[in-house]
C-alpha cells in the first residue's frame, strides 16, 4: 500500500462497536480528501467498517492483514 | 430528515444498559438519531459516581461472575460509556424520567451529565411519534 494516512487510529484490543465508533469520529474530524487508517483486532469491525464506508459513500482503499491485526484504509470523499 | 429511534431504558442490569449502548452505537453509525428515556432501575444507575453496575439480569445470573470477569479482562466499554461515545458520533439524547426522579428525590445534578434533562412521559411519548421504532429495554 502506497497511500499515506493522514489519520491513524489504533483501536487494537477494542471490541465492537468501539473501533467503528472511533473511525466515524475520525471521519467527522477529517477534511475531504484525507486518508484514515484504522488498526483493529476485532472480528465484527472487519465487516462493519467497510460496510459503513461503502454505505456512506466514502472510498474504501483496502483492508490489509497485518501481523496479528488488520488495517482498514479509507478516504473521505464527502 | 434523519430517522429516529426511541428507547425506554428501565433496567439497571449491566446486560440491559449495554444493550442500549450497543444498539445506540449501531443506530448513530447508520445515521439514525436516538432518544432514550431512562427510568426505574435504569435511572438509579445513571446517578453520578454510581459504579455499581455489577449485576446481570436473571437469565444470565448464573454466569454473572464469568461474564463480569471477561468484560473486565477485555476492557469492554460499559453501556453508559458507549452512549457517551455514540453521542460524539451522532445525535443521541438521554432524558431522565420525572416520575422516578420525584420518587427517589433525584435531581438533574445528581445524574451523569449525559442526561440532558428530566422530562415527563408525555413529552417522551410525543418524541416517539416520529420514531420508526421504540424499544423497551
Amino acid at each position: 500500500m502506497d497511500v499515506k494516512a493522514d489519520h491513524i487510529i489504533d483501536a487494537r484490543n477494542s471490541y465492537c462497536p468501539g473501533p467503528l465508533m472511533e473511525m466515524i469520529k475520525a471521519y467527522k474530524q477529517a477534511k475531504v480528501g484525507e486518508v484514515i487508517s484504522i488498526y483493529s483486532t476485532d472480528v465484527g469491525t472487519k465487516k462493519d467498517a467497510p460496510a459503513w464506508i461503502q454505505k456512506s459513500g466514502q472510498e474504501l482503499i483496502g483492508v490489509f492483514d497485518r501481523d496479528g491485526y488488520y488495517e482498514i484504509v479509507m478516504r473521505k470523499v464527502k | 430528515m434523519p430517522k429516529t429511534m426511541s428507547i425506554v431504558l428501565a433496567s439497571g442490569t449491566m446486560d440491559k444498559i449495554m444493550a442500549a449502548g450497543v444498539i445506540t452505537s449501531g443506530a448513530v453509525a447508520d445515521g439514525v438519531d436516538v432518544n432514550i428515556f431512562v427510568t426505574f432501575w435504569g435511572l438509579l444507575k445513571f446517578r453520578k459516581n454510581d459504579n455499581s453496575i455489577s449485576k446481570l439480569s436473571y437469565d444470565g445470573s448464573e454466569m454473572s461472575d464469568l461474564i463480569m470477569r471477561k468484560m473486565s479482562e477485555k476492557h469492554i466499554q460499559g453501556g453508559i460509556e458507549m452512549l457517551r461515545t455514540a453521542k460524539e458520533v451522532g445525535n443521541v439524547h438521554v432524558y431522565g424520567c420525572a416520575l422516578m426522579s420525584d420518587v427517589l428525590d433525584i435531581k438533574k445534578d445528581d445524574l451523569d451529565p449525559i442526561v440532558e434533562d428530566i422530562i415527563g412521559v408525555s413529552q417522551f411519548v410525543s418524541m416517539t411519534e416520529d420514531s420508526y421504532n421504540t424499544l423497551f429495554i
